[in-house]
């Protein structure tokens, strides 16, 4: 009897050191020696990890604010990057589906501008395509600005709760789903068909120069969020806010501006982030709602409310996608599934993520 | 001067004018809708229209089954289980594999297929019902079985974590069905379902059987639910809803309380699921989806009340109301015009079920805007001792000492 | 002596729960006054109603002859008057530096030489001020959460609770940073449970109980009174 009790008793202990290593260093420890394993065994997936990492950053920085200083999970995230993504075509061709096929809609567009469409250094998009991206962000911009005056706003000022909030956002989602099938129906599209140049990196492995083009976007504007989140004025109030709203208020702060700012850095990178994944991909509706778990996998494993967190979590999610398809067991259509595997664990070993305060 | 509610004005309540007439206005306008729409397209062919408004009802109870189970779950559990879809899916697959007979051609591969191995008793064409009921009773114990093993991690998160975790359960169950190709024969999915009572009657006349087993089936789970709701046990989770930490500190296992609620409310989706299989005949990877299968019972419940089952299953015929209604108003091309005249445009007309869901998102947001209580608001009723003698407590509570910051949501 | 905060006979509460049942007060320049009174009684709610945290059902709020009742925080901030929340008066994942220049968000100029003074007023808070506030201890928090409110250089200070669930040797300290405060000028409303140390410190004090005005003195009055003494000094 005495002989199984400290048999459990040893177990128990086991059990706690586990758990405090996880939530301690162990964590970051274990996806570092992961990471490298990976890097070394499996490096072209581990590369292609790296490009939907860098897509998926760019989606998760902006959810992660949103959810650290508005409070609320923005089921619609992924479907936003779809409805820049589409605008930002609709943009660059004009095409919309008429009768039964595409028609050009609009009599000029953008690639109409002079060498518009003339690809930039070895990518396959010219200045056009930014262009475009850059109008996709501010319209983005402007639709979370109206839907947080119509929607979530009311919604703040009733302190309706977390719930109410989510369902919210997941009828907004559908909403911007089914707008793009209204116009654009769900034929896959492309902004520049046809092959698309190469680049040869170290140790022989060759990706479109595009999703160099990505993983850099992705990397400078992570710094670039972390930077203003913690070196601007601006940023220190967002992070107030994130931190205790009413607070913030009684210190005076302005925060309906805050949470304006929010949407505005929201919009902006959701408008980016969704030109990059049609970049990088085909561009499909359905590609909303099969984002938002990866999404929040990427937040919720870097911490909510942390820039630096969301890379390093789309980068761990991403490059998990890739590598867990090339072990023997797992099939491709699970690639997916990783991510909600990732999360899980997550929320059930770590939840405040790696990068989250401890509370 | 109050501002609309829209732009962030004051309270809401007795803002909309004639606010006592829109849930009878809704249903009256539904009700018209459903039956004079197919009357006046079949140019008033009184058997197509009962066969129409037969399968109409048919559904309108199967999806009352599932929010009423999700009405279990959120109205009186407090669980946000964003993955109904999950519990749709392995009631009617279980369903399905049960009552079906083994799988025979390569082709076609499945497991379970008992179905010819059901009907042991041999009493009363035991073939015709005993294994539906197996059928039924097996999507009950696995769609309660998985809420089971799923309440125990997940349970303790918070409300958005719980939400995105039962999204990703649910999506992947849908992957395992379609990749495991040998469980539920892949993305071509289970067809030629057995149909409960089939041989009963003839073909023409079975939608009329389908119908009492839908309705029956609707009836029965509603009459559990409300004992189960007055009984001791609901009065618990009742509590638990309001206020789990007071609910806690009375000495009850908050955790075991919900799991429960969650798993009661997971077995009647199961068992929806189930007569969704009998009711269709097919179900196939591409039945379930995060849309159909769990946004759309979220409508319902939203749109009907939460927190009320009759709220529930009225949610559940507007909704398919409106759902049937879009499907109707297709038939209205340039070709085959309605009364009137009335034909709708053909950028409109090819467009029509994106038009739908989009109008249901939108739908969703305005309800929980402008009447987040739904048609059938919830019957608060704590007792009736407390009703009488605390008028003036009405919606808010006072915190419980000085320091609250604000009331409790 | 003039009058730099006035409330009459306030109504205000939660929701459609009346805590408030018409209470008044006045603070003078310079003075510290302190709202003791039972559980429930409303002091906090009191101050949440003047500073705009709450909706006032009837009653004014004058601040130096303007009225601001029903004025939202983020304007009543800017007229003078800042407010130290009892719990959760900090932002934890900000450095103690980065809360004093939240402190002082709505001032763009001379945000260095104020921080240089607050420093001077809370010397604790200037040996590390890139620590997260979130690490430190319960008494350095509210040394904190003081240190804040006063980033605006405010005519006013509301306190509530500010001694709350610290240990006896912090509740001195706190009370002796209280009285620091106040000898620069500031007026301090002080809400307290520790009644005693409040009447030790203050000019004057209002009794409420039961969302009313009970009893009004100066601090030695009220200490030395009977009626005090049994019903509320007790601890």
């Amino acid at each position: 009897m005495a002989a199984t009790a400290t048999a459990y008793g040893r177990l128990r202990d086991y059990q706690q050191l586990v758990g405090q290593f996880l939530t301690g260093p162990g964590l970051p420890l274990l996806f570092l020696g992961l990471g490298l394993w990976a890097f070394i065994g499996r490096t072209d997936a581990f590369v292609i990890g790296v490009v939907t990492g860098s897509v998926l950053a760019l989606g998760a920085i902006g959810l992660t604010l949103i959810y650290g200083i508005l409070k609320f999970a923005h089921f619609a995230h992924g479907d936003s990057m779809m409805l820049a993504a589409y605008i930002a075509f609709f943009a660059l061709t004009g095409v919309m589906v008429g009768e039964r096929t595409d028609t050009k809609v609009l009599p000029w567009t953008l690639s109409d501008l002079p060498g518009a469409t003339k690809p930039i250094l070895n990518f396959s998009f010219g200045y056009g395509l930014l262009m475009a991206m850059a109008i996709a962000a501010a319209i983005m911009v402007v639709v979370f600005i109206v839907l947080d005056r119509l929607i979530y706003r009311p919604l703040r000022r009733r302190r309706s709760g977390i719930v109410i909030f989510a369902i919210a956002s997941l009828g907004v989602a559908i909403a911007m789903r089914s707008l793009i099938l209204i116009f654009w129906s769900s034929f896959g599209r492309f902004y520049v068909p046809g092959i698309r140049p190469t680049t040869e990196l170290p140790f022989g492995i060759r990706i479109l120069t595009d999703q160099v083009f990505i993983f850099w976007a992705a990397l400078v504007l992570s710094a670039l969020t972390y930077v203003i989140l913690f070196r601007t004025r601006l940023g220190k109030a967002m992070r107030a806010m994130a931190d205790n709203p009413e607070l913030a208020l009684v210190s005076g702060i302005n925060t309906d501006r805050i949470i304006i700012w929010t949407w505005v850095i929201g919009g902006g990178l959701v408008g980016i982030a969704g030109v990059m994944l049609a970049l990088q991909a085909q561009l499909k509706p359905e590609l909303g709602f099969v984002l938002l778990l990866p999404l929040f996998a990427s937040t919720i494993l870097g911490g909510i409310g942390s820039p630096q967190g969301a890379f390093v979590g789309a980068m761990v999610v991403g490059i998990t996608e890739e590598v867990a398809v090339t072990l023997g067991f797992i099939s491709p259509g699970y690639k997916f599934s990783v991510a909600f595997v990732i999360l899980i664990l997550m929320l059930l070993l770590r939840p405040r993520g790696l990068f989250g305060a401890k509370t | 001067m109050k501002l609309p509610a829209v732009l962030g004005g004051g309270a809401l309540k007795g803002q909309i004018k004639g606010e006592r007439l829109i849930t009878p206005l809704t249903v009256l306008a539904i009700t018209a809708a459903v039956v004079l729409m197919p009357a006046e397209r079949s140019n008033w062919d009184v058997g197509g229209v009962i066969s129409f408004l037969t399968f109409f009802a048919t559904f309108v109870a199967i999806y009352g089954i599932f929010t009423l189970g999700l009405n279990v779950q959120w109205g009186y559990t407090g669980v946000f289980n964003f993955g109904v879809m999950a519990f749709f899916l392995v009631g009617a697959n279980a369903a399905a594999i049960i009552t079906k007979p083994p799988a025979s051609t390569e082709y076609v591969r499945y497991v379970g297929g008992f179905g010819d191995k059901l009907a042991f008793i041999p009493v009363l064409d035991s073939e015709q019902w005993l294994p539906f009921l197996f059928g039924i009773a097996g999507a009950a114990i696995f769609a309660g079985l998985l809420a089971f093993l799923l309440s125990i991690p997940t349970l303790r998160l918070r409300e958005d974590y719980l939400a995105i975790a039962t999204i990703g359960v649910a999506e992947f169950l849908r992957r395992v069905t379609i990749e495991e190709r040998g469980l539920v024969n892949g993305t071509r999915g289970l067809t030629g379902i057995p149909r409960p009572l089939g041989e009963l009657v003839s073909t023409g006349d079975y939608k009329f059987v389908m119908l009492a087993i839908a309705v029956a089936t609707l009836v029965l789970v509603y009459v559990a639910i409300e004992r189960g709701i007055r009984s001791p046990w609901g009065r618990v989770l009742r509590a638990l809803r309001e206020d789990e930490l007071t609910t806690a500190a009375s000495g009850k296992n908050v955790f075991a309380f919900k799991s429960q609620g969650f798993v009661v409310g997971a077995m009647i989706m199961g068992i929806g699921g189930a007569i969704y299989a009998y009711a269709n005949a097919a179900i196939s990877p591409d039945t379930f989806t995060h849309f159909f299968g769990t946004f759309i019972f979220w409508a319902m419940l939203m749109v009907g009340g939460s927190g009320n089952n009759k709220g529930a299953i009225l949610g559940a015929y507007v909704v398919w109301g409106f759902w049937t209604i879009t499907l109707q108003l297709q038939g209205y091309t340039s070709e085959h015009p309605g009364p009137l005249g009335f034909a709708l445009p053909d950028a409109v007309q090819s467009r029509i079920f994106f038009i739908r869901d989009f109008v249901l998102g939108t739908l969703i947001v305005v309800v929980l805007l402008l009447r987040p209580q739904g048609l059938l608001p919830e019957e608060r009723r704590v007792s009736i001792w407390v009703e009488r003698h605390a008028k003036h407590l009405g919606g808010a509570r006072p915190p419980p000492a000085e320091q609250a910051e604000s009331p409790p949501d | 002596m003039t009058t730099v905060l006035e409330a009459s006979e306030l109504v205000s509460g939660y929701g459609e729960v009346e805590i408030l049942h018409g209470v008044s007060l006045r603070l003078d320049r310079g003075e510290i006054v302190a709202i003791i009174g039972p559980n429930g009684a409303g002091k906090s709610t009191f101050m949440k109603a003047v500073f705009g945290l709450l909706k006032i059902g009837s009653g004014t709020v004058h601040l130096e002859d303007e009225d601001i009742t029903g004025m939202p925080p983020e304007r009543i901030v800017r007229k003078g008057m800042c407010y130290v929340p009892q719990s959760e008066n900090v932002f934890p994942s900000l450095s103690i530096q980065e809360n004093l220049e939240m402190g002082a968000f709505i001032r763009r100029d001379g945000l260095r030489q104020r921080l240089d003074e607050i420093y001077g007023l809370f010397p604790d808070l200037a040996q590390r001020p890139q620590v997260r506030a979130g690490k430190l201890s319960g008494g350095q928090r509210q040394m904190l959460a003081l240190a804040r409110a006063l980033m605006l250089d405010p005519t006013i200070l509301l306190l509530d609770e500010p001694t709350a669930s610290l240990a006896p040797k912090m509740v001195e300290d706190i009370f002796a940073k209280i009285h620091n405060i106040n000898q620069t000028g500031v007026a301090i409303l002080l809400v307290e449970q520790n009644a005693k140390e409040a009447l030790s410190v203050c000019h004057r004090a209002y009794v409420l109980a039961g969302g009313h005005n009970r009893l009004e003195g100066t601090g030695p009055e009220l200490l030395a009174s009977e009626e005090v003494g049994k019903l509320y000094l007790g601890a």
